[in-house]
């Protein structure tokens, strides 16, 4: 089945793309093929006088490349090859005789905004889903079709390489100011208005376009002095963002710098030549890895498949107005559009909820992200009370109350008491056994744990914990509900602490147990955001709170015995009223919510001095360690259902360096045995803390891998 | 005890409304728009009612904001209800929610409807402020001028006087009479003391107050979450005095006629900001969904007599003209709720209704009846209250509904006076 159709009308050859038993459309070799040949008719039909290239997906223009394609690549040489070649096909559109106009609707993506942006013409459609962008730097590439290139001709250096080098997408509207689109117009004229355009650029030729911008535009953009501004300042926003350790917004930047300064043959080759090395490096094998993890992700229901069909949730009840309550309500909203009500014990509580709440939807609505009318419609989703009045229609109630067994069950017992009986009661808490909540439920098999993590809007993991008793219908209208609030979802075990808190604990306490050996608490942190992690663990407990780090602390103690106790360290800040940034008192100071440096009274507290010439080599190494043994452990125990899983939650969990893949992974690259060595080795120093996992050992005797290499 | 009339029983299921606020106080910064969506919303979760069931809304608006001329629509648009809902807006000045309630009601015993949701908004706290005709004029002409300097040609014919800004007036359009001055006339002419008056302002003070104290009336109110932070909790009117004193209230200057007069700002109702929503079914759709209704529509009555007489006697008329239609007796009303626009005109209207001179003008072989003052705005009137114009009808309904529901009374009447001279009644039943 060919992928695209060509109508010619009055000369104008309208081309649409619709990859077949696709959802959307992708520029496989396949279609590269069909597309080259297409491309001859266009140069060779005299009856042709312009063409326009239109999408046959509902809400897709180009998603991008094949990336299954790019993981079939084994050499450097061959990468570059694909890379040379999509760069030849792309020049063919742009030297066609026949103007080509772009008609975009939905995404616009890689390797499809690359082919648009050599049309010669682009409009596209003023509809929320038509996004543009190159986000190939996500997946430790650059855009390797001529994007380097063609983009800053287009809106300017500065423009361009905010776009390349982030990988972000544009909506249409900003496209449309940037220059990176000629017009913009409703979905349901987009072919009328492409074909009209082609029509005109048939006759009149190809519109020159007006220089835009203003005198920072002429300055900045348009004098190679002031590009050198922008490259310098390019290059110190990549290397504070990636900490060095993904080299593709350097080689794209390189690509951008190389094309406008030395001209578009050295800058397409300087584009191919990167895009070689990246494909095959190991950066970029790793991101695509966890890309196809995160895709089969949000195919996985954690059920068997077929075993149940989620529920319509068509009202939502959160109890507990406080900070994770109001981020559940408030995201809710914004994502499912779901008719949410809040309950807390007093108004005033609840008052504080919805409008927590409602920052979610006023903070997109101030960054344009919502018109003044979604932004009203969507803020009267949220409404609360101090009772239970409202609950009697909610298909799903989350309660977020303060981490007490004895508070969940009498909440569980009342949410029970007021709910129909099909309604699914899901607990957000970090630590607590979810059959210990259940154990006097009514409807055992309604109750599941839905772990959010704090802040609720920016934080992409939900675990989603079924018990023992719990009805495949709860589980997958949780993990669809999840997944409907822009959640990544992973279904866990029912076991303390779940799988990213299990794994963190160890970690966490290492960390602590630096602090009471006198290692600086900045060189603890700095180590570890050398390895890779977004913030240390010292600051990772700030931002947690260290009441709940506490808590979860003695619940880890209570059911993993002294492997996992918790040094005193955090009762000594606790005692001392430090709660971390909530109460803007904890490890670090805060000023105004911002982090101020490191509190250095604090080291007072716990008795001790800080020592100079920490060795970094070991600091790393107890807390990576501590962190890969537990894991290792917790699978072994079933805490999660596979390394994929695994390695997702940590990285979307805590920050686990994406570019190592997730602990599991990184066993597989360390070699199970190293590992293992290298416990046994902390274990001599430093106790059974650190006694390698017995899954480590029934690995190595399974020949090796978590993963198939 | 059934009656004949035509149609479906119309039943009342439920009423709501947010605490009624002195204009410029605690709504200053809210829309009407924002109150109506509150009390219907809230009331749609009270009665966990789901919102696919509505068919329709009916909302009262005396003054509404030159952006939202349809404020039921942009209630309709919850997100609770369906897009589908119609919705209009309407003015029967204040018996305006009053007339959304018996119209919902008339579209249910037709058979057009099973469940609307009907209601009342006002906020002059948000009035549109509109510029003088002339300048109106000016800015039109401007603007289809073709020349810039012909457009500066016809602005500079703006005079400052002009520019001064026209506020909606709480007066007759027909006579130029204010509301107050009415309710002056009506004091005099009808012999209405001023110690008359404030004893029923104090009543009206001292018994909302008590329901105020033992949850009957915050029962009916929806918490506002006000301020900033949404932590300001609004749950109970602000205008409600129960410290009032007669002679505080003897203090104050009458305010429409300063020699001779006997109106005052305390024996008078407020500017007032609030809505107020009643859920209105076909009794056997009530049946069906599982509610047990607070009580029926029994009948209903709209009378007018000319403004340029004594303008707030509609009700004597109206009332009436409803127990007929309901084929009863004052003798059967368990409890009477009388909307108080001012206390001059309430007495004026008891006065009335208890005179056989009256009772002869009217054409009734007898007296309409005596108030009997126990079973009368027993729990307040919108002297204590307010009164949002659009709204008071909905608080009625659902006031005495629920207190028909406490005292096990069958028959209840709600009388409203309203501006234009108009009056309008309603008769409330139980089985």
């Amino acid at each position: 089945m060919s992928a695209f159709t060509t109508a010619v009308e009055n000369g104008i050859a309208v081309v649409t793309f619709d990859l077949p038993g696709e959802p959307v459309n992708k520029l496989t070799d396949a279609v590269k093929v069909e597309f080259e040949a297409l491309l001859i008719r266009l140069r060779d039909d005299t009856t042709i006088r312009a063409a326009v290239l239109i999408s046959g997906k509902p809400d897709s223009f180009i998603a991008g490349a094949d990336i299954e394609e790019f993981t079939a690549l084994t050499t450097e040489s061959a990468a570059e090859r694909l890379s040379f070649e999509g760069q030849e096909m792309v020049n063919r559109v742009e030297t066609l005789p026949t103007p080509v106009v772009a008609a975009i609707h939905g995404a616009c993506l890689g390797g499809g905004l690359e082919l648009a942006l050599a049309c010669h013409y682009r409009i596209a459609t003023d509809h929320p889903k038509t996004q543009l962008g190159l986000p190939e730097v996500q997946l430790g590439l650059i855009p390797g079709a001529g994007g380097c290139q063609r983009l800053p001709r287009l809106i300017g250096a500065r423009a361009a390489l905010d776009m390349i080098l982030t990988g972000k997408s544009e909506r249409s509207g900003k496209a449309l100011r940037l220059g990176l689109v000629d017009e913009l117009v409703p979905p349901s004229i987009l072919r009328l208005a492409a074909v009209t355009a082609a029509d005109r650029l048939a006759r009149e030729g190809v519109p020159k376009r007006k220089a835009r911008g203003g005198l920072s535009d002429l300055a900045l953009d348009r004098t190679a002095a002031g590009r050198r501004l922008v490259y310098r300042a390019a290059e110190r926003q990549v290397q504070a963002k990636s900490g060095g350790h993904y080299p593709a917004p350097l080689r794209a930047l390189e690509a951008v710098r190389i094309g406008l300064e030395q001209g578009i043959t050295a800058g397409l080759a300087a584009e191919h030549h990167a895009f070689g090395e990246l494909a095959v490096g190991e950066v970029s094998r790793k991101l695509v890895q966890v890309f196809f993890a995160t895709s089969a992700l949000k195919k996985d229901d954690g059920i068997p498949p077929g075993s149940a069909v989620p529920r319509q949730v068509r009202r939502l009840g959160i109890v507990g107005a406080g900070f994770m309550g109001a981020g559940i309500a408030g995201t809710a909203a914004l994502h499912v559009e779901v008719d949410t009500r809040l309950k807390d014990a007093d108004l005033t509580r609840v008052g504080k909820g919805l409008k927590l709440a409602g920052k979610v939807l006023a903070e997109r609505y101030q960054r344009r992200r919502l018109t003044r009318s979604q932004y009203e419609r969507l803020s009267a989703l949220l409404s609360g009370g101090a009772d239970y009045r409202g609950f009697a229609r909610a298909d799903l109630v989350i309660e977020a109350v303060f981490e007490d067994l004895a508070l969940k069950r009498q909440v569980l017992a009342e949410v029970e008491a007021v709910t129909r009986p099909e309604a699914i009661f899901a607990s957000n808490t970090s630590t607590i056994p979810i059959h210990d909540i259940a154990a006097e439920a009514r409807r055992p098999d309604r109750v599941l744990g839905m772990h959010f993590f704090s802040p609720v809007e920016k934080m992409p993991l939900l675990e989603v914990i079924p018990t023992e008793a719990t009805d495949p219908e709860a589980v997958i209208t949780a993990v669809r509900f999840g997944r409907r609030m822009g959640k990544t979802v992973i279904v866990v075990a029912d076991r303390p602490g779940f799988w990213v808190n299990r794994i963190l604990s160890p970690y966490l306490n290492e960390a602590a147990v630096l602090l009471a050996e006198g290692v600086p608490i900045e060189v603890v942190d700095r180590t570890m955001t050398a390895w890779g992690f977004p913030v240390g663990p010292i600051a990772l407990l700030d931002e947690v709170g260290l009441d709940v780090a506490q808590k979860a602390g003695s619940v880890m103690h209570a059911a993993f015995g002294d492997r996992l106790r918790p040094p005193e360290t955090l009762a000594r800040l606790l005692a001392d009223g430090r709660l971390g940034r909530k109460n803007g008192r904890g490890f670090y100071r805060y000023h105004d919510g911002h982090k101020a440096g490191v509190d250095d009274s604090v080291y007072g507290l716990i008795g001790v001095r800080p020592i100079e010439n920490a060795d970094v080599t070991v600091i790393e190494r107890r807390l990576v360690f501590a962190l890969l043994n537990e894991a290792a452990m917790a699978l072994e125990d079933g805490a999660v259902r596979s390394p994929r899983d695994g390695d997702i939650g940590a990285l979307f969990g805590f920050g686990f360096p994406a570019f190592r893949g997730g602990p599991l992974r990184l066993i597989d690259d360390l070699g199970a045995q190293k590992v293992v060595d290298t416990l046994r080795d902390l274990e001599d120093v430093h106790g059974a803390r650190f006694s390698p996992a017995g899954g480590l050992i029934s690995l190595i005797l399974q020949g090796g891998r978590y993963y198939p290499a | 005890m059934h009656d004949s009339r035509p149609g479906r029983r119309v039943a009342i299921v439920a009423g709501l409304r947010t605490p009624f606020a002195k204009s410029g106080t605690v709504f200053r910064e809210v829309s009407a728009t924002g109150l109506a969506r509150h009390a219907a919303r809230e009331l749609l979760v009270r009665t966990e009612l789901d919102g696919r069931e509505v068919d329709e809304v009916i909302f009262g608006q005396v003054v509404p904001s030159v952006r939202v001329p349809n404020v039921a629509r942009e209630v309709s648009l919850l997100p609770q209800l369906l897009p589908s809902v119609p919705a209009y807006s309407l003015n029967r000045a204040c018996a305006s929610a009053a007339q959304a309630i018996t119209n919902a009601a008339d579209q249910i015993a037709l058979g057009h409807a099973d469940v609307v949701l009907a209601g009342g908004v006002e906020s002059l706290s948000d009035i549109p402020v509109l510029h003088s005709r002339r300048f109106s004029q000016i800015l039109v002409e401007a603007g289809k001028a073709k020349t810039m300097g012909r457009r500066l040609g016809t602005l500079a014919r703006t005079r400052p006087k002009d520019l001064v800004p026209v506020t909606p007036a709480v007066a007759e359009p027909s006579t130029g009479e204010t509301m107050g001055q009415s309710a002056e006339k009506m004091a005099k002419e009808n012999g209405i003391s001023r110690d008359a008056q404030d004893r029923l302002a104090l009543q009206s003070h001292q018994r909302a107050a008590a329901a105020t104290d033992d949850g009957r009336l915050t029962a009916e109110i929806a918490p506002w979450f006000g301020g900033p932070g949404m932590d300001e909790i609004v749950t109970a009117d602000n205008g409600i005095r129960a410290d009032s004193s007669l002679e505080a209230l003897a203090q104050l200057r009458p305010v429409f006629d300063r020699r001779y007069g006997t109106v005052t700002a305390g024996n008078a109702s407020p500017l007032t900001d609030g809505a107020a929503a009643v859920l209105l079914m076909a009794e056997d759709k009530a049946v069906a969904l599982g509610y047990q209704p607070l009580a029926f529509l029994r009948s209903y009555a709209v009378a007018a007599v000319d403004p340029g007489w004594q303008l707030l006697m509609g009700p004597v008329y109206a009332v009436p003209r409803a127990l007929e239609r309901a084929a009863i007796a004052w003798s059967d009303l368990g409890l009477v709720e009388i909307h108080e626009a001012f206390a001059s005109q309430v007495l004026s209207n008891v006065q009335a209704w208890g005179s056989a001179a009256w009772a002869e003008r009217l054409g009734l072989a007898g007296p309409v009846g005596e108030v009997d003052w126990e079973r009368t705005n027993v729990m307040g009137g919108s002297i204590a209250i307010g009164h949002p114009f659009g709204a008071t009808g909905a608080r009625l309904v659902t006031t005495l509904a629920h207190e028909m529901v406490r005292r096990d009374v069958q028959f209840g009447l709600i009388s409203i006076c309203a501006q234009g001279g108009m009056g309008s009644a309603l008769v409330l039943e139980r089985d």
